[in-house]
Parts: C-alpha cells; sequence; structure tokens
C-alpha cells in the first residue's frame, strides 16, 4: 500500500545528492566549445593574416631580399577609362628557364619585356604576363619606360629595413624598381573617407532613428523600419556603381571638381552602407529607452523634441555610440565601395574632392596581382593585420574609456 | 465648494471601442488635497492622466466632454498641451528618475523652459529639494546619478523635478505604492505642506492614507463616479452602499 504512494519529499544525504543532468552537461559543453571555436577563428584568421606580413619584420635579412623581385612599374596614378597593362613577374621554383610572352590586348598597349634576376641570385624566373584590364579605374597599372628597370635593380637589396622607412613616406608605388610602400598615404586615405562617410551617416541615420523612435506614429515606423534596413542588405558593389555612375556626375556638376571619383564621393557612397547599419542599431538603443523616461520629461512641459533630445537621445547614448562604431568599422574596411568611387590614388591633401586610396581597397585590388613572399605581398598583409588591430583598437577604447566617460557626461556619475 | 480649479463635465474616455471613464462629472477645490480611490482597474489612473492630457500619448484613446482647469477647457483646439502640462505636474506611480545626476534632474524643468543662469537653477534645486525633504539627505552627492538612489529617495526626487517647474497642480498617481511606512509617512507630510500652495489630486489604494492626507475624496467604479464629497463624510457616512462596502473592505 504504502508504495504506491507518492514518495515523500524527506530532506535525507541521498535525496539532496548532487545528479548528473546529461542534456544540461551536453548543452553547456556544445555551448561553449561553439563560442571558444569562433573566438579562435577570430584569432586564426588574424594570425593567418600577421603571418604573411611575417618577412617584413625580418630585418637585414639577405635571402628575403634576394627573392624581391623587380616588376615593371609606373610612377604616377594615371587615367582611368584607357587601357593600361600591368606585366607582372610570377616566379615558379627553381626553374630556370625564362620566357617573355608579351601579349597585348586592346588598343592602346604598352609592353615591356622584363629583365630577369638580381643579386647573386640565378633562380628566379619571370613569366610575364601582361594583363589588361578595363577602365577600372586602377592606379598602380600605368605605363612605364623600360631604362627605369634597370637602374633600380641595384638599389633594393637591403630589404626589410628599406620597405619599413618607406612606410612613412606619403608615396604608395609598390610596383617599381624603387618601390615605396607609403603606408601614410593609405592611411590618411581611409581616414579621410571615414570621416566624410560618418559626417554625413551619423548626424542622418541618428536623426532619422529619432524621427521613427521618438515623432513618427507606430504606422510610420512600421513601414520606414524596415525600408532603412533593406537598404543594409544591398551589395556594396551596387552602391558602389551608382555612386561611380550617378553620385559622381551629380557632385561634380554640383561643386565642380576635377577627378570625377575622389574622397568626398567614396564617403558619400559609404555612408549609403553604413547608414541602414548605424539607423538600426540606434533605433532599437532609442526604443529599449523606457517610456517612463520621455513621459516624466513630458509631465514636465517638455516639448517632443526637447525630450527626444534631452532625454531620451542621452539615455540612449551607449547605444548609438556602438551604432556609430559599427558604423566605422564598416566604412574602414569596406572595399568594394572604395575600390569603385574613391578613385584610388594615394594623394595625400586635404582637399576632401581629391582622388584616395584606402587600405581595403589597396588589398582588394593589389593582392591578385602581387607575387607570393614578395614584399608586395607582406605589406598587403600587414596592412591587412593593420585593419584588424584597428578595429580591435576601437572597439577596445570604445568600450574601456570613451563609453565611460559618455555615460558620466550624460547619465551622471 | 469655493475656490473651484477644476471642474469636469461628462467627461468620458474610451480606449479603441472600450469605454473606460463614463459620463464623470465633479468639481475639485483649489488649494486641497483630493483623493481618487477605487478598486483596480476602475479607471483612476486613466481619470488622472486626463487632467494633463497625457492620454494623447496613446493614440487609440478618443475623449469626450469637458475638462475646465480655472475654466479653460484644456481639450479646446487652441490650447497647447505642453502649457497645460507645465501648469499640471505629475507624479508616476514608479519613480521615474532620468538616467542623469540628481542636479540635473532637478534642474531639468527650469532648463527646458529657458532658464539657464546657473545661480538660479542652484537656487531653485535647492528650495525644490527642501520642500521634497530630501535636500539634507542629498545635499553632498547632487552630481551622482539619481539611478543609484533608494526607491523611496527617487520618488521625493521625482516630487521635487516636479516642484521645481512650479506648477499649480499636482497629480500622484499612488506615489507611496512602492514604499516603506517611513518613506510614505515623509510624502504624506509633504502633501500635506504643498497644499498651501498647489492643489493636490492623489490615487491610492490605501485608505488610511486618503483618510489622513486627503480633504475629499472621490470613489471610482467600473469608470463611473460613484460618489464625491468631504474625506471625513465619505468616511464616516457614506451616502451610496458600494462606497461603504469598499472602505471596510467588505467588496465584492
Ligand atoms: N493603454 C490602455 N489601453 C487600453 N485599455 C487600457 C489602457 N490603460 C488602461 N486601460 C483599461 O482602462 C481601465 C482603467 O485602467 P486604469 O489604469 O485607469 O485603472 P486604475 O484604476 O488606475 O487601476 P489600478 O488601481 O490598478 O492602477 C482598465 O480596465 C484598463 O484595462
Ligand atoms: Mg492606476
Amino acid at each position: 500500500m504504502n508504495s504506491q504512494l507518492p514518495i515523500k519529499q524527506t530532506f535525507t544525504k541521498e535525496s539532496l545528492k548532487k545528479q548528473f543532468r546529461l542534456s544540461e552537461f551536453l548543452a553547456e559543453k556544445i555551448i561553449s566549445s561553439v563560442a571558444f571555436l569562433s573566438i579562435a577563428i577570430i584569432f586564426l584568421i588574424f594570425f593567418f593574416v600577421f603571418k604573411e606580413s611575417l618577412p617584413l619584420f625580418s630585418f637585414g635579412n639577405d635571402a628575403k631580399a634576394k627573392t624581391e623581385i623587380q616588376t615593371t612599374t609606373g610612377d604616377k596614378p594615371e587615367s582611368y577609362g584607357t587601357i593600361t597593362e600591368d606585366l607582372k613577374p610570377e616566379s615558379y621554383g627553381s626553374e630556370t628557364t625564362e620566357e617573355l610572352k608579351p601579349e597585348s590586348y586592346g588598343t592602346e598597349t604598352t609592353e615591356e619585356l622584363k629583365p630577369e634576376s638580381y643579386g647573386s641570385e640565378p633562380v628566379s624566373n619571370d613569366d610575364l604576363k601582361p594583363e589588361a584590364y578595363g577602365d577600372t579605374p586602377k592606379e598602380d597599372l600605368s605605363v612605364a619606360s623600360s631604362d627605369e628597370t634597370m637602374d633600380a635593380v641595384s638599389e633594393n637589396v637591403d630589404g626589410a629595413d628599406r620597405t619599413w622607412d618607406t612606410f612613412l613616406s606619403t608615396e604608395w608605388i609598390p610596383v617599381s624598381d624603387n618601390p615605396r610602400f607609403g603606408l601614410m598615404a593609405l592611411l590618411i586615405g581611409t581616414l579621410k573617407v571615414t570621416i566624410i562617410s560618418m559626417l554625413i551617416a551619423g548626424p542622418l541615420a541618428i536623426l532619422a532613428a529619432v524621427y521613427t523612435s521618438c515623432f513618427a506614429s507606430n504606422r510610420r515606423k512600421e513601414i520606414i523600419k524596415p525600408i532603412i534596413e533593406m537598404l543594409a542588405a544591398f551589395p556594396s558593389v551596387v552602391i558602389g556603381f551608382f555612386a561611380m555612375m550617378v553620385l559622381a556626375t551629380f557632385f561634380q556638376d554640383v561643386f565642380g571638381y576635377d577627378s570625377r571619383l575622389n574622397a568626398f564621393i567614396g564617403g558619400v557612397a559609404m555612408a549609403l552602407a553604413a547608414i541602414p547599419i548605424v539607423y538600426t542599431i540606434s533605433e532599437d538603443a532609442l526604443s529599449a529607452v523606457p517610456k517612463t523616461y520621455s513621459e516624466a520629461s513630458l509631465a514636465l512641459g517638455a516639448s517632443k523634441s526637447q525630450t527626444a533630445f534631452l532625454v531620451t537621445l542621452p539615455a540612449a547614448t551607449p547605444g548609438i555610440f556602438a551604432a556609430l562604431l559599427l558604423g566605422v568599422g564598416r566604412v574602414f574596411g569596406e572595399t568594394m565601395i572604395a575600390l569603385m568611387a574613391t578613385g584610388n590614388a594615394a594623394l595625400v591633401s586635404v582637399n576632401p574632392f581629391e582622388s584616395v586610396r584606402t587600405f581595403a581597397a589597396t588589398i582588394g585590388s593589389e593582392m591578385a596581382e602581387t607575387v607570393f613572399g614578395e614584399t608586395h605581398y607582406s605589406v598587403l598583409f600587414f596592412i591587412g593585420s593593420l585593419l584588424f588591430i584597428f578595429s580591435f583598437a576601437l572597439n577596445a577604447i570604445a568600450e574601456f574609456y570613451v563609453k565611460g566617460r559618455l555615460i558620466k557626461k550624460f547619465q551622471g556619475k | 465648494m469655493k475656490d473651484i480649479k477644476i471642474q469636469v463635465n461628462d467627461l468620458s474616455l474610451y480606449y479603441g471601442e472600450k469605454k473606460a471613464l463614463k459620463e464623470i462629472s465633479m468639481q475639485i477645490p483649489a488649494n486641497k488635497v483630493t483623493a481618487l480611490i477605487g478598486p483596480s482597474g476602475c479607471g483612476k489612473s486613466t481619470f488622472l492622466r486626463c487632467i494633463n492630457r497625457m492620454n494623447d500619448l496613446i493614440p487609440s484613446v478618443s475623449i469626450t466632454g469637458e475638462m475646465l482647469v480655472e475654466g479653460v477647457d484644456i481639450y479646446d483646439k487652441n490650447v497647447d498641451v505642453v502649457n497645460i502640462r507645465k501648469k499640471i505636474g505629475m507624479v508616476f506611480q514608479k519613480s521615474n528618475p532620468f538616467p542623469k545626476s540628481i542636479y540635473e534632474n532637478v534642474a531639468y524643468g527650469p532648463r527646458i523652459n529657458g532658464l539657464k543662469d546657473k545661480g538660479q537653477l542652484d537656487e531653485i534645486v535647492e528650495t525644490s529639494l527642501r520642500q521634497a525633504a530630501i535636500w539634507d539627505e542629498l545635499k553632498d552627492r547632487l552630481d551622482d546619478s539619481a539611478l543609484g538612489l533608494s526607491g523611496g529617495q527617487q520618488q521625493r526626487l521625482c516630487i521635487a523635478r516636479t516642484l521645481a517647474v512650479s506648477p499649480d497642480i499636482i497629480l500622484m498617481d499612488e506615489p507611496a505604492s512602492a514604499l516603506d511606512p517611513i518613506s510614505t509617512s515623509k510624502i504624506e507630510e509633504l502633501v500635506h505642506e504643498l497644499k498651501e500652495q498647489y492643489t493636490i489630486i492623489i490615487v491610492t489604494h490605501n485608505m488610511q492614507q486618503a483618510a489622513r492626507t486627503s480633504d475629499h475624496t472621490a470613489f471610482f467604479y467600473m469608470g463611473e463616479l460613484i460618489e464625491m464629497g468631504k474625506t471625513n463624510d465619505i468616511f464616516t457616512k457614506p451616502e451610496k452602499k458600494q462606497t461603504e462596502d469598499y472602505i471596510t473592505g467588505r467588496f465584492g
């Protein structure tokens, strides 16, 4: 009879014994391994990118210098829309045959025959494969003169040290007898585009977010929000194309500057890409501000806009700050739009209507043409590492320093 | 009842189709405390929010009837809602200080009214906090975040914030419902002192509180005003049976 009754709960040592719950245990393990895996992947990517740039850090290493291969070049970015050729050497193992295969495409071509190896190493062979590019705005491809090729041969032997010296220069001429890797020029270009686009995207996106969350009727909000969010799914190549074909012409008519594609156009186009991100996250941050705050403000006789800008917006500062950061991240790493709309000339100036070349665009356009193991190749990976480090640093600064200060400023200690 | 501050004529309020207030008519005297009592869901908060038009914020609300404050219908098309709310302050059931410093919370109201002078602001902040009986507790930490205060302190800070814009009428929706007896009695004392200068309307579920603090009491039931009169009369010899049942706790 007793056995049929439900077991009475008693507090014995037995009934309180620790139990092993398999499903919980597994879930926990799986979740944590997935989490760590994703963290590990991020670090692995960084490590890989950084590893490829390691040769840059082997100062005074002769072997390195010797493998450097001179390539054809031009110094100055030139016209767009014309066909130029780039002659690319590629080295294969230790084969000693050389072939010269100049081939010309299109109508206007310049050809160059590549001289072989330098220094004492008889190893490298150059396979010359001129490639023609259509009307891609590309600067590193340009007309080269064959006499230049010869002089530079001797200059390039001290490798990594010299490469580092050129980092601070303002010239980005990676493919030359005397290559210069002026990261400064690229950094300034990147910053210029980023600043321009955030100056446009930041206010627009935040004001749009304030409008939808504080002013618009529910129905309008339900229409506007998804539409702006849809913009986020736009392929950047489409935005780049739009900027190149439409915006460039339009703004050239308005401002009348010389180079059609420039930092400003790039900035505007990237703003188009950044707005949806900044908007969405700002809007979420604003909507997450408790209604009681705005009610309190309205009950004190504040107008709608006073409430929005003096109460709701400050209360959402951390979220909006995060939104801006993500926007900066997006613009910083944006490659396709930069390639298509910035003009891609590594010019250093304060004029927003000059062409610039960004880090990401540099990697995007040059990686396919560089030679594995060459300095140029390493430099490109080094730039990749820089992009990584920048975004890490940006987030770290934001998380630990700026955010705390902002919160203090707007919300009291 | 001379000196009528608010005259309500046949006020009805709908949430969409649902009629939440049914033809309310009443008079609220100036410089007195009026308590609104009634079971949960009977429309006390709804009615209170009508007085400073906070219900405008809810899209589905529609209102008929008149709400005359000093003879002016506040639902008239030409009346600016912002100006009404400057005159009619509100303290909410759940304390809701801004996520700003204590000082900024109190200075907010004067600031939005265009007051910039630091000295004057300091003065207003101090007098408001003093009036709300919280100055001594907070005077050394005015720059701290208001969110770090205790619930009772937050509620009194909210009262100070309301006083800082020197309204005419103060609406309080269960201001002490989440507070301990000590904070509650502080707020009750405060209400008592404030009625010299302000007309106060207070919603409460606490019969003793209504009896202690108010001069007049209105009993709501199912969106209707059942009875209104001097607090003493309502609590000792109510005219309606429902009122008596509710007050004595024999409701249902
Ligand atoms: N925003 C709203 N939309 C629709 N109906 C609402 C809304 N707010 C309140 N109501 C309804 O109106 C009626 C009155 O609500 P109200 O908040 O005024 O009650 P109350 O008397 O303040 O109750 P309590 O004492 O619990 O605060 C309730 O039936 C409630 O469900
Ligand atoms: Mg209520």
